[in-house]
C-alpha cells in the first residue's frame, strides 16, 4: 500500500560486507570514483580495449624495429667501411714505395702530394678527400676540408701502426674518417717499419645514410600499419565481447519488465556463449517456476471464487428465511428464540462474507469494471452519509455545490467513504471528521482528497502496515464486529480500481486518519455516457 | 395481494423464497426451470417476475428476452457478484431491476414493491393535459400509454417511469443519481448501469438508437433530459 508508513529496509550485516568489501582500498577507491564520472562510452570495455591493444601494438612494433635497426644499421655500415677501408688500404700500399719523404719539406709535400693524387685517381668518383701527413707538412686533394679528424683519431693513428677509423657526423652527414701509417717493408705490420708518413681519407657516407633513412621510414610505415591493425582487432575483439554483452543486458532489461520467455541466442563456445546460455537456462527455470506460482495463484483464486459460489446457494435459501426467523423467535421460548437469533445474525454475517469474498475475487480476476459517471463530490459525501443516517455523528468540512466535480464510478466510491466512516465511527472515537478537498499537483494533475479522521486510540504501530490486508486481525483496538475482515482491503482495491491511492497515519494528536486521493477528471474519457463499458 | 413468479432452479432456495415472501404477503409461484416458467406466464399472469439467471436448460437470460417478447410484466434478475457481465447484458435483455443472491427476503420484497409502484402514475402532477405530444412522441400521463408516430409503444415499468419522469420537465437535466431515486428508489449510490440500460431500451423502442437522439438527450458529465422537438 501507498500510505503515509515508510518501513525502512535494513541492510543485514553479510550485505554491508560485501559493500565494503567492494569498496577496496584508497588509490583504488579513487579511481573507480574518477572512472564513474566518465560517461560509459569512455569508461567502456570498447576503449580499454582499444587502449590496451595500441598500446601492446606501439611496444611490440617499435621494440622490435629498434632492435632491427640497430643490427641493420650497424652491418650496414660495417660492411661499407670495411670496404672503404679495404679499397683505401690498396691504394695506399700501390703508392707506399713512391712516397719516401726527405727532410726538405717542400720535396716531402710534392712526394705526399703525387701519393695523394695517386690514390685519389685509383678512386674516382667516390667523393674521396685524401690528405698526407708526414710531420708538419701535408698534401692533401681534391679540397682542404679536413675538419672532421678528430685529434683523438691523429694520436690512435699515431700510436697503432693499423689503420684506424672512425665515423663522424657533420651537419647530419655521416663521414667515414680512415687513418692509416704508410709502412715499408714486409707483409703485415709486424715486419715493417713506421715512415712517419699517415694517410687520411674523408668519405661521405651517403649511401648508407639513404639506407638507413628508408630503413626508419619502413620501420615507420610498419608501426603505423600495426596500430590500425591493432585498433581494428581491439573494436573486433571489443564488439565480439560487447555483442553478447549488450544482448544481455537488453534481455536482462526485458525479463525486468516481465518478459520472462526472453532468450539469447548462443554462437559459439567461448566463456560469453557459456554465459548467455546460463542465462537462458536461468530465464527458462524462472519462467517455469513463474508459471507454476501463477497456475497456483490462479487455482488459489479459483478455488475461493468456487468455494463463494457453492457457499451461496445454501446461503440464498437461508437468507430468504431468516425474517421468517426473526419474526418468530419473539413468539418462541427463551432459548429457541434465542437459538433462532443466532441463526439468522449468522446468516446474515455469512452473506456478507461470501458477497465480500466474491467482490475480492472480481478484484483478482481483473473483471471488476467502473461505471464512471461525472458527479458532485460535496453532494455525493453527503448523501452516502444520509443514506446511513450518519449525518448527526460526522463533522463534514466540504466545499459549496458544484466546486467539486469528478467522475467516478459512484457506486464504488459510496463503499469506500461508508466503509472508512464506519471504520471511525465503530473503532474510533467522535468526533469522527470528513474533509473533501483538492490538491494540485502539477498545472495539468490534481486530485480529489477525502479524509475521515476520529479521535479514538489510533492503529498500533505494528498494524499499520498490513492495515489494508485480508482478513488482517489488527490489535483489540480495532476488533472486527460485524464486519468480513475484507472491508479495508475491497476499498484499497476500489480506490485503486480509479487511479487513486489511500493511505493510513495516525495524527499527532491521537486518533486515525485515512486518506483516499482520486485523480480528478471533469468529462473527459468516453464520450457516451450510454455504453456501461469499464474504464479498462 | 402482488402475484410474483420465481423461476429458480435449486429446491431449497426456491422453497425459502417462496416462503419468505409468502411471509411478506405475496402470493407467490415457484418455477425450477426457464420453460416452466414462460409456460406459468399466462396461466398464473404475475404482477412481476423474479428470474434467476443461472438456470438449467433455457437461461435466464433468454427467459427474460421471450418474456418481453409479449409481455411488459416488470423483472426482477437475481445475479450473483461476479456475473457483473450479466448484470448489463440482462438490464439490455428487459430486466427491471437485479437483486444479489444471497438476498433477504426483506430486501427483495422491497424491490419487488418499488418495482410495482412504476406502474402507479403518481409521476405527474394532475394538472397536465390528459395526453402530450412531444412531435411525434404522445405521451397519456393518466391511462399510461405511449404511442409514437400513432403506433403504441409497448414500455416495461421501468421504462416507462424513466420517461414520464424526464417528461414531466422538458429541457431539465436529471442527474443519473436522481433518475435512480425517482424510478428506481434507491436512496443509496446504486449501480447507474441500470438507468443507462434503461435509456438505451427505451431509446430502442422510440427508433433513435442512431446518431442524434432527439427525446432522451446526453447532457455529458450530467446525465439526461427529454427534449421536446
Amino acid at each position: 500500500m501507498r500510505g503515509r508508513r515508510s518501513v525502512r529496509p535494513r541492510t543485514s550485516p553479510r550485505e554491508r560486507e560485501t559493500v565494503t568489501v567492494e569498496q577496496g582500498p584508497g588509490p583504488e577507491k579513487f579511481f573507480r570514483r574518477v572512472l564513474e564520472k566518465l560517461p560509459l562510452p569512455v569508461r567502456g570495455l570498447r576503449s580499454r580495449l582499444v587502449v590496451a591493444f595500441v598500446l601492446v601494438a606501439m611496444a611490440s612494433a617499435l621494440s622490435a624495429g629498434a632492435v632491427a635497426f640497430r643490427e641493420a644499421r650497424n652491418g650496414v655500415l660495417q660492411q661499407s667501411q670495411d670496404s672503404v677501408i679495404r679499397q683505401f688500404r690498396a691504394s695506399v700500399d700501390a703508392v707506399a714505395a713512391d712516397i719516401s719523404p726527405g727532410p726538405d719539406p717542400a720535396y716531402t709535400r710534392k712526394v705526399l702530394q703525387t701519393g695523394v693524387q695517386q690514390v685519389l685517381s685509383a678512386n674516382q668518383s667516390q667523393g674521396w678527400r685524401v690528405l698526407a701527413t708526414y710531420g708538419s707538412v701535408r698534401a692533401y686533394a681534391p679540397r682542404a676540408e679536413f675538419d672532421k679528424l678528430s685529434p683523438e683519431l691523429r694520436r690512435s693513428v699515431d700510436t697503432k701502426r693499423a689503420a684506424v677509423f672512425q665515423r663522424v657526423n657533420a651537419g647530419g652527414r655521416p663521414y667515414l674518417v680512415v687513418g692509416m701509417p704508410v709502412t715499408y717493408g714486409g707483409v703485415g705490420s709486424t715486419g715493417s717499419s713506421l715512415s712517419g708518413v699517415v694517410m687520411y681519407l674523408v668519405v661521405p657516407q651517403n649511401t648508407e645514410q639513404a639506407y638507413v633513412e628508408a630503413m626508419v621510414s619502413a620501420i615507420e610505415r610498419a608501426t603505423l600499419v600495426a596500430l590500425v591493425l591493432a585498433v581494428v582487432l581491439a573494436l573486433l575483439a571489443a564488439s565480439g565481447v560487447l555483442r553478447p554483452v549488450r544482448a544481455l543486458r537488453r534481455a536482462t532489461r526485458r525479463m525486468a519488465e516481465g518478459h520472462l520467455d526472453v532468450r539469447l541466442v548462443v554462437d559459439g563456445s567461448d566463456e560469453l556463449a557459456d554465459l548467455s546460455r546460463s542465462f537462458n537456462h536461468m530465464a527458462a527455470a524462472l519462467e517455469l517456476s513463474v508459471a507454476e506460482l501463477r497456475r497456483l495463484e490462479a487455482r488459489a483464486r479459483r478455488f475461493v471464487a468456487d468455494v463463494s459460489h457453492e457457499l451461496r446457494t445454501p446461503l440464498a435459501a437461508m437468507s430468504a428465511v431468516t425474517d421468517v426467523l426473526d419474526e418468530n423467535a419473539r413468539h418462541l421460548n427463551r432459548d429457541t428464540g434465542e437459538a433462532l437469533r443466532l441463526i439468522s445474525d449468522g446468516t446474515n454475517r455469512l452473506s456478507v462474507l461470501v458477497n465480500d469474498l466474491m467482490e475480492i475475487s472480481r478484484f483478482d480476476a481483473g473483471a471488476a469494471e467502473l461505471s464512471l459517471d461525472e458527479i458532485d463530490l460535496a453532494e455525493f459525501v453527503q448523501y452516502t452519509l444520509a443514506a446511513r443516517g450518519w449525518q448527526g455523528r460526522v463533522e463534514t468540512r466540504l466545499p459549496g455545490p458544484g466546486v467539486l466535480r469528478t467522475r467516478v464510478d459512484p457506486r464504488r466510491l459510496d463503499v469506500v467513504v461508508a466503509n472508512l466512516v464506519g471504520n471511525a465511527l465503530r473503532h474510533g472515537a467522535p468526533p469522527v471528521r470528513l474533509t473533501l478537498g483538492v490538491r494540485q499537483e502539477r498545472a495539468d494533475v490534481a486530485w480529489a482528497v477525502i479524509e475521515v479522521t476520529d479521535n479514538g486510540p489510533g492503529i498500533a504501530e505494528d498494524a499499520m502496515p498490513h492495515i489494508f490486508e485480508r482478513f488482517y486481525k489488527a490489535g483489540t483496538t480495532r476488533t472486527r464486529s460485524e464486519s468480513s475482515g475484507l472491508g479495508l482491503a475491497i476499498t484499497a482495491e476500489n480506490v485503486q480500481l480509479h487511479s487513486g491511492r489511500i493511505g493510513a497515519a495516525n495524527r499527532p494528536g491521537g486518533g486515525a486518519a485515512f486518506t483516499v486521493e482520486l485523480p480528478l477528471h471533469r468529462d473527459s474519457a468516453t464520450a457516451d455516457h450510454d455504453s456501461t463499458g469499464g474504464a479498462r | 395481494m402482488p402475484r410474483v413468479l420465481i423461476v429458480e432452479d435449486d429446491p431449497d432456495v426456491r422453497k425459502a423464497v417462496q416462503l419468505g415472501l409468502r411471509h411478506q404477503g405475496h402470493d407467490v409461484f415457484a418455477a425450477g426451470t426457464g420453460e416452466e416458467g414462460l409456460e406459468q406466464l399466462h396461466p398464473f399472469h404475475p404482477d412481476v417476475v423474479v428470474l434467476d439467471l443461472m438456470l438449467p436448460g433455457m437461461s435466464g437470460l433468454d427467459v427474460c428476452r421471450r418474456i418481453r417478447v409479449r409481455d411488459q410484466v416488470p423483472i426482477i434478475m437475481v445475479t450473483a457478484k461476479g456475473d457483473d457481465i450479466d448484470v448489463v447484458v440482462g438490464l439490455e435483455a428487459g430486466a427491471d431491476d437485479y437483486v444479489v443472491k444471497p438476498v433477504q427476503a426483506r430486501v427483495l420484497d422491497a424491490r419487488i414493491r418499488a418495482v410495482l409502484r412504476r406502474q402507479d402514475a403518481s409521476v405527474s402532477d394532475a394538472v397536465r393535459p390528459r395526453a402530450e405530444a412531444h412531435g411525434e412522441l404522445v405521451i397519456d400521463r393518466a391511462g399510461l400509454v405511449v404511442t409514437h408516430r400513432g403506433e403504441p409503444v409497448a414500455l416495461a415499468p421501468s421504462e416507462l417511469r424513466l420517461l414520464l419522469t424526464l417528461s414531466a420537465s422538458p429541457g431539465q437535466v436529471f442527474s443519473r443519481q436522481q433518475l435512480l431515486e425517482a424510478v428506481w428508489e434507491h436512496s443509496y449510490y446504486g449501480d447507474i448501469r441500470l438507468v443507462d440500460a434503461c435509456v438505451k431500451r427505451l431509446r430502442g423502442k422510440l427508433g433513435e438508437l442512431g446518431g442524434d437522439p432527439r427525446y432522451i438527450q446526453t447532457v455529458r458529465g450530467f446525465g439526461y433530459r427529454f427534449g421536446s422537438p
